[in-house]
């Protein structure tokens, strides 16, 4: 999933500075699971926000909402944003979800109240990790499982590199490096002598440029 | 217009002569300037001129900006020095690193050690976007195919083949160690014709990996050259015993150094890489030494003059 966190309050209020009314908005999907946009995070933001502006003397009005997911338009449609009411809505999904209530609200302003970070799995409760960079060539079925362009710090297709120590990356040592890993895993597998076959250079050609994806079959 | 399209053109490079001729080789390594001054160059060719085959140049070493490894491979050139040009991929993409490869060879240079480079948090640079848009092995395979097909990376012609004798770096003291010989296997593969290996402390560590490599007949595929650095100090030692990731220096040479005064350990230093080198001109399969004084290029004659491998020959047939 994709994992988010909340911008400092300071930093969201700066934001907020010229408006009297806002509309924050939370999503169901991702960044309830991961605790940074869901319902409670959006009860819990709404009372922030109006206390501290009570305290700087300007109160501002907070409206709430919180949709299924905010990267579907037919969700986004449901926001009760008026343009009477709200001089700006604060949406509290990842990034795209925010691009797409800017989209179909023309008119309104639209901030975010997240810092999405990656798209990652949880390791227990409140962590989560990094997995995959939607590189948009995944190389797993090579490297047993275990992605090497996001968990490598050089995204080494061919790795590891002579920094690999003690199970840990030369970058930082609470990184594990990602090609000590795939080794242990391929040999666990029976599969070490894959590690032999070259990997060839990855294909970037859809990865630098905006990406899109037209399927026929589910319209 | 005539188009070189072979790769008989050109003689073969001084190092490259030597190795296959069957001689134990010796390798330095010189660090560009931190600026636009061509005499420190000049001045570190000055210094190993007659002492070595060829010379590295390190290509924006520990990710800091310094004059770029092309430019400085080939002002060793002008002074009489063959340069081994290294070329990480850190910072450059492979229309880039194919591009240098091809200037590299128009300018003279013989020899490219291909590298994955150290990352840039290391520099100081750390808020830089590292490119490794390839890493070290599909580097060596890229200009491989060049050479040897004729083809870019994208699938065009070579309108001249350059004929670049390729080389790679191995850390036999990296982990995981059971990978260490496949992985020349794959550098071998991917087109290297010869290897510099990081400093070798640890000696009966680098005579398993050779036993290793010796087994999979990597060393009449690959010629070996086994790294060698003099300690200038106990703080060197100690930090690179601790500090440097992949590096094994072992206790009893920390308690060596320690064994003698303060102002003598430099010449102790240069001491134990004779021995070093001594010891690895006896080990089957290892075809020379590079030495990597960083920063202290006057040691480097002091240690080919005690290992007894001057004067170098000429590696012309
Ligand atoms: S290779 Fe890694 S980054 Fe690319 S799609 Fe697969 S998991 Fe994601
Ligand atoms: S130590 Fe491992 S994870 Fe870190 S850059 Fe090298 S190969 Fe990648």
């Amino acid at each position: 999933m994709i994992v988010a966190e909340q911008k400092p309050i300071q930093a969201i209020l700066a934001t907020l500075q010229g408006a009297d009314s806002v509309l924050l908005a939370g999503c169901r999907g991702c960044v309830t699971v991961c605790g940074a946009g869901g319902e409670k995070e959006v009860r819990v933001l709404a009372s922030l926000l109006k206390s501290a502006r009570n305290e700087q003397g300007r109160p501002i009005r907070v409206d709430t909402a919180v949709v299924e997911r905010q990267c579907e338009p037919e969700f986004v449609d449901e926001l009760p944003y008026s343009r009477d009411d709200h001089d700006a809505v604060l949406s509290m999904a990842c990034g795209a979800g925010v691009q797409l209530v800017a989209e179909r609200l023309q008119d309104a302003i639209v901030l975010p109240a997240l810092d999405t970070t990656f798209i990652g799995v949880s390791e227990g409760k409140g962590t989560w990790v990094e997995r995959c960079k939607a590189c948009g060539d995944c190389k797993l079925h090579l490297t047993a499982g275990i992605c090497p362009v996001t968990r490598c710090s050089k995204g080494l297709l061919n790795g590891p590199c002579g920094g690999s120590s003690n199970g840990a990356c030369e970058v930082d040592p609470s990184i594990p490096c990602a090609w000590q890993l795939i080794v242990d895993r391929l040999e666990r597998l029976g599969m070490l002598d894959r590690y032999e076959e070259i990997i060839m250079p990855a294909d970037w050609s859809e990865y630098g440029k905006p990406s899109s994806m037209d399927r026929g079959d589910i319209k | 217009m005539e188009i070189n399209q072979g790769t008989e053109v050109r003689k073969k490079g001084a190092l490259q002569g030597i190795l296959e001729q069957g001689r134990f080789a010796v390798t330095a390594e010189a660090g560009p300037p931190r600026g636009a001054r061509p005499e420190v160059m000049a001045h570190k060719a000055s210094i190993l001129k007659g002492f070595v085959d060829a010379c590295n140049v390190t290509d924006n070493q520990t990710s800091v900006v310094r004059m770029c490894s092309l430019a400085a491979s080939s002002i060793l050139l002008d002074h009489g020095i063959e340069p081994v040009m290294q070329m990480v991929c850190r910072d450059r993409n492979r229309i880039a690193a194919q591009s240098d490869a091809l200037g590299a060879y128009s300018l003279g240079i013989n020899n490219l050690l291909c590298l994955s480079g150290d990352h840039q948090s290391f520099g100081d640079h750390p808020m830089a976007k590292g490119v490794f848009d390839i890493d070290s092995i599909q580097l060596l395979a890229m200009i491989d195919r060049m050479q040897t097909e004729g083809r870019f990376s994208g699938g065009d012609e070579v309108q001249g083949r350059p004929a670049l004798f390729l080389g790679a770096a191995a850390n036999p003291f990296a982990d995981p160690f059971r990978i260490r010989v496949p992985r020349l296997a794959k550098k071998a593969a991917a087109g290297a014709r010869f290897i510099q290996t990081q400093c070798v402390f640890d000696v009966p560590r680098f005579e398993e990996w050779m036993q290793g490599v010796r087994e999979r007949g990597l060393h009449e595929k690959l010629f070996i050259l086994a790294g060698i650095t003099p300690i200038k100090s106990l703080k060197m030692a100690r930090y690179m015993a601790s500090k440097v990731p992949g590096m094994s220096v072992p206790q009893e040479l920390l308690d060596r150094l320690k064994g003698v005064e303060k102002k003598k350990r430099k010449t102790e230093g240069i001491k134990i890489a004779v021995e070093t080198i001594q010891k690895m001109m006896e080990i089957p399969g290892v075809s020379g030494v590079h030495i990597m004084a960083i920063e202290w290029e006057e040691a480097v004659p002091k240690i080919v003059e005690g290992a007894g491998l001057v004067p170098r020959p000429s590696g012309r047939a």
